[in-house]
């Protein structure tokens, strides 16, 4: 057989192969799902799967009256990836609602995809750059969780009043995540007439944080520091190390469970620091109660409580089943009905209601917390305060809000 | 000024632990001229398995000798089994080594997910002292340097006061003439890799012990020892240090005075040094 | 002598069959083969070819080709019209021309820094190279964005129709990708191709005939800059955006083990390799366990490494000398 007829046959068997994807059946709705199952973001794609496998076993696989197929691609939080795989699970494997992705370079390169499939509904997974529903919304994409600026609401008020802290140091990842959530708390704090006199950004990658820690004045109330995952770990590490005795106010993902889950030294130093985020682990709710519960039992080697990536895919496939139970299951007509039954769902969660403003993105509650000791040892984050209703532009006029800029390095600033 | 000798401070005890890790890869390289990608790989690998035993005994040495032990068998295995077949082909065991390191990063993954982990090293060598001037220092910080200095002494006498010392250098100067002289070369290589690796192991809980170890942390370190042993020069015991110093030095004042672009400052002197002096500050010219 | 001709006929009877079977695979495969994996394998073999072209025939092996197609994306994303524009951009046909000179320029310069070595001190300059552009896009926001980079970016739309649309845009890749291969088999059987082939078997040889080895060796990166250039425009176009990880360190080794896998020894490789690893990259994960495709890669690439040195081209060669084809 010589080479262009087995070309010819490697063709027609690669065709045939595609044929061999399960026919579409009118009975099953098809979500698919992007997370991060690899590098350095492996634990928290290892929580939205949990929390899409809980929603789902929650709901029987089925909603409308219809089954639920679910397929999960692996993104390593590289955007150009992340499309691709969204591109695989619309275009190939033929999903009719995507759930994702987790980070937020992810998000805006999603919702860019998204502006190109109008006939499809994504919902995001945890991703939290502002920008993503902010500026030049896509109509076809719904966030069901709190974004990064959001997530700080309350925090800066809570540390000037009942902390009493007048001025700040910032330390913090220098990318766009970073200046969200910077920017989500020096809008309070600035407001309230709190002053920030420095604002070190170590560039991603970093890990010896020690260089950044000798800048941090000695004069300063607190040290506001930011970072994900491992290297929220790393910092406090080495800062403890130091033994400096400056408090730490932490950003959302420095107090998130994923951290607070880690055995290490820096442990027992890290109790008491005040941050927020769009779940906490003390919360007293029944209801929130339960749902701890149900994912201690259901999970016994994941993690001490569940964290807020669980959350937002928690949140985002309920929200999902839930529209689809209120159309009856009906995706016809390009999703049309099913997309304005999302927009206006009013979701019960675990963390109170949900609601979404006039760019598809979520309203909800915030919780100001303190890390705190349980007399197993391990560590949670109880709650302070609570914020209700948090919408995008924190309270203030949308006009205002936007005019402001987007966040940057040097925007908030307030020396 | 207190900025300064703090920055300082920071690059050479942050040098010190780029040099532990980076000693085992230079070590291959010098005698089998192995670019030993798969060093990162390793390097957590002994932190996984040093963190496993020494939680699982309460004792921190017995894990740090556990992950130089663990790692040095595993270098052992992979020198004997595979690249010893293709031994000679540099540019296929780079790649056999890129390969290796995918496998093994994506199976520890699997078996210790994606969670941080740290070590508890014991009090005595934790904690923090009150140094002149700077304030308070970490004592871990300055224990990693003491390390440094007592492996590079070590491995200084082992090339150059003993026998195996002796065949290594040897080797790295004329293989096939070592061999023709009797000496069980790839026997020597498989030891030589075992010792490299048992380094890189070390290195792993030492370097976890001062930050942490978790996914994404091998390509990290892989970089770094590759930076550092470019510069110093591949096979240069005294290379790699002054490497390790350079680099330490620029990547922690640099963050310091201009952290935006202080990322870039190591692979600028990496492409300098290549650019002018391909063999390294230290190496030879071959 | 007709055995001679009879092969001549063989060959190019081959290559208007490889010509049908290619015009006629959008139109019988879903959209998601047509770009997703055709047009793709397309887009990352032609940046491969540029590793490959260096290699096999400069004897040089550079990692620093992704980021060379990184210099033309970012170039023309910077001109393009995307998801932030404000205000106008020039039109999309300076826009490329900018980018690909750029991006030839790149290797050009990158050939300059990398021409007085060789071997291991080659890769490990053009890497550090590399590195280098991949921080300054990820720290630098008022041009490259930083971390986020660029995205919503529009390809060309020529006579109403988007250069994006899957089938031209499958076209687009196939008619660059054939264009650039056809371009180095005819190159390097010109004098400038022979005299770099000298250089790579016998550099003092040549010089002693009086061939100026390094002009040529940068020239070399030129050509394959331009190559990589095209590939990065394509790259740009089908993800529309580009941020630094698309230009990491992953990325980097990425196309080095596609050319592997392929063969370094020939362009044809770095096409296949590309289409190996789409393959794998999409669907390893419907193969094994979900989380595990990675170990699958990786095996993989080790095993292909170890078996045939020369990649699949190399193992094609020798299953054909075995069954006497």
């Amino acid at each position: 057989m010589n080479r262009s007829r087995l070309f010819r046959v490697l063709c027609f068997g690669l065709f045939v192969c595609t044929l061999a994807a399960p026919a579409f059946a009118q009975t099953t709705v098809r979500i698919g799902a992007v997370m991060t199952l690899e590098g350095a973001f492996t634990l928290l794609g290892q929580e939205a799967v949990r929390a899409m496998e809980m929603a789902f076993e929650e709901a029987n696989y089925s909603a409308g009256g219809k089954r639920i197929e679910w397929l999960k691609e692996s993104s390593d939080g590289r955007p150009d990836i992340a499309v691709g795989k969204a591109r695989k699970l619309i275009e190939q494997d033929k999903v009719d609602i995507l759930i994702g992705p987790m980070s937020g370079g992810e998000g805006l390169a999603i919702k860019e995809y998204a502006r190109s499939v109008p006939e499809k509904t994504f919902i995001n997974g945890f991703s939290a750059a502002q920008e993503t529903t902010l500026v030049n919304p896509s109509p076809n994409f719904f966030r069901f969780n709190t974004d990064g600026a959001q997530w700080q609401a309350g925090l800066g008020n809570y540390v000037y009043d009942a902390k009493g802290y007048r001025t700040a140091a910032v330390v913090a990842g220098d990318y766009s995540f970073g200046y969200t959530q910077v920017l989500g708390f020096m809008t309070e704090f600035c407001a309230k007439g709190g002053k920030v006199k420095e604002k070190i950004w170590v560039p991603m990658g970093t890990k010896d944080f020690s260089s950044a820690i000798a800048r941090i004045p000695d004069n300063v109330d607190a040290v506001y520091v930011m970072f994900g995952g491992a290297d929220s770990v790393n910092f406090l590490t080495q800062y403890y190390q130091t033994g400096r005795k400056t408090p730490i106010i932490g950003g959302s993902n420095v107090t998130e469970q994923t951290v607070l889950s880690t055995k290490g030294p820096f442990q027992q130093h890290i109790i008491g620091v005040p941050s927020a985020h769009m779940v906490a682990d003390g919360i007293e709710d029944a209801a929130y109660k339960d749902y701890v519960a149900k994912y201690k039992k259901r999970f016994p080697d994941g993690l001490a409580a569940p964290s807020a990536p669980f959350y937002g895919y928690y949140v985002a496939t309920k929200a999902a089943l839930t529209a689809l139970g209120a159309v009856g299951g009906d995706l016809g007509g390009n999703q049309e009905k099913f997309r304005q039954a999302l927009a206006k769902l009013k979701l019960d969660t675990p963390t109170g209601p949900v609601s979404l403003d006039e760019n598809r993105q979520a309203i909800a509650n915030i919780f100001v917390t303190e890390v705190a000791q349980r007399p197993d040892g391990t560590l949670y984050t109880k709650v302070v305060k609570v914020m209700q209703g948090v919408n995008q532009t924190l309270g203030q006029p949308r006009d205002a809000f936007v005019a402001r800029g987007v966040p940057s390095r040097d925007n908030p600033s307030c020396p | 000024m207190k900025l300064f000798i703090l920055a300082s401070l920071n690059g050479i005890t942050v040098a010190a632990l780029y040099f532990i890790v980076a000693i085992g890869f230079t070590l291959i390289f010098g005698l089998m001229r192995v670019i030993n990608l798969a060093h990162g790989s390793l390097y957590i690998l002994g932190a996984y398995v040093g963190h496993d035993v020494a939680t699982a005994t309460g004792s921190w040495y017995l894990g740090l000798a556990a992950g130089g032990a663990s790692v040095a068998l595993a270098g052992i295995l992979i020198q004997s089994t595979l690249l010893d077949r293709i031994q000679g082909q540099e540019m296929r065991q780079s790649l056999v080594a890129i390969g290796l390191s995918i496998v093994i990063a994506d199976l520890l993954l699997a078996r210790y997910g994606g969670l941080t982990y740290q070590f508890y090293p014991p009090e005595l060598i934790s904690g923090s002292l009150r140094l002149p001037i700077i304030g308070g220092y970490p004592v871990f910080r300055l224990v990693v340097v003491a390390a440094a200095v007592l492996v590079g002494i070590g491995l200084w006498l082992i090339v150059h006061r003993t026998r195996f010392g002796i065949i290594i250098r040897a080797g790295v100067d004329d293989r096939s003439m070592l061999a023709a002289l009797g000496v069980n070369v790839p026997l020597v290589s498989v030891l030589v890799f075992g010792l490299g690796a048992g380094l890189a192991g070390l290195a792993g809980v030492v370097g976890a012990s001062a930050l942490s170890v978790s996914p994404g942390e091998d390509a990290r370190y892989l970089l770094s020892s590759l930076v550092v042993v470019i510069v110093g020069g591949m096979g240069s015991l005294a290379g790699t240090a002054i490497g390790a110093l350079l680099i330490g030095l620029a990547e922690q004042i640099g963050l310091a005075y201009f952290p935006t672009y202080s990322v870039i400052v190591s692979f600028v002197i990496m492409a300098m040094v290549l650019a002018l002096r391909p063999q390294g500050l230290m190496g030879k010219r071959r | 002598m007709p055995d001679r001709r009879k092969r001549r006929l063989a060959a190019a009877v081959n290559w208007v069959l490889f010509g049908a079977a290619v015009a006629v695979y959008p139109f019988l495969v879903p959209q998601f083969w047509v770009v997703n994996i055709g047009a793709y394998a397309v887009v990352l073999g032609t940046i491969t070819l540029s590793l490959t072209f260096l290699a096999a025939y400069g004897g040089m092996v550079s990692l620093a080709q992704m980021s060379i197609a990184g210099i033309s994306g970012y170039i023309l994303a910077v001109l393009s019209p995307h998801a932030a524009t404000m205000g106008g951009t020039p039109p999309w046909t300076l826009a490329l021309a900018t980018a690909l000179i750029g991006g030839t320029l790149g290797g050009l310069l990158i050939g300059l820094a990398a021409v007085r070595t060789q071997g291991i001190s080659l890769l490990m300059i053009t890497l550090a190279i590399g590195m280098i552009f991949f921080y300054l896009t990820q720290q630098n926001t008022t041009i490259f964005h930083g971390f986020d980079g660029f995205r919503g970016v529009q390809a060309p739309v020529i006579f109403g129709v988007s250069m994006r649309q899957p089938i031209v845009f499958y076209f687009l890749c196939i008619l660059s990708g054939v264009g650039l291969y056809a371009s180095v088999c005819y190159l390097v059987r010109t004098p400038f191709g022979l005299a770099l082939q000298g250089i790579r078997d016998n550099p003092r040889r040549l010089m002693a005939l009086g061939f100026w080895a390094g002009l040529h060796q940068v020239a070399a990166f030129g050509v394959a800059g331009f190559i990589a250039a095209v590939g990065g425009v394509l790259s740009l176009w089908y993800n529309g955006g580009i941020s630094p990880g698309s230009i990491g360190v992953t990325a980097m080794v990425n196309i080095l083990i596609i050319a592997v896998i392929g063969g370094l020894g020939h362009p044809k490789g770095a096409f296949i390799g590309a289409l190996l690893f789409v393959l794998v990259q999409n669907f390893a994960i419907d193969l094994v366990s979900r989380e595990r495709f990675n170990t699958l890669i990786g095996l993989t690439f080790l095993v292909i490494v170890l078996v045939s040195p020369d990649g699949l081209i190399g193992l094609w060669g020798r299953i054909r000398r075995k069954t006497g084809a």
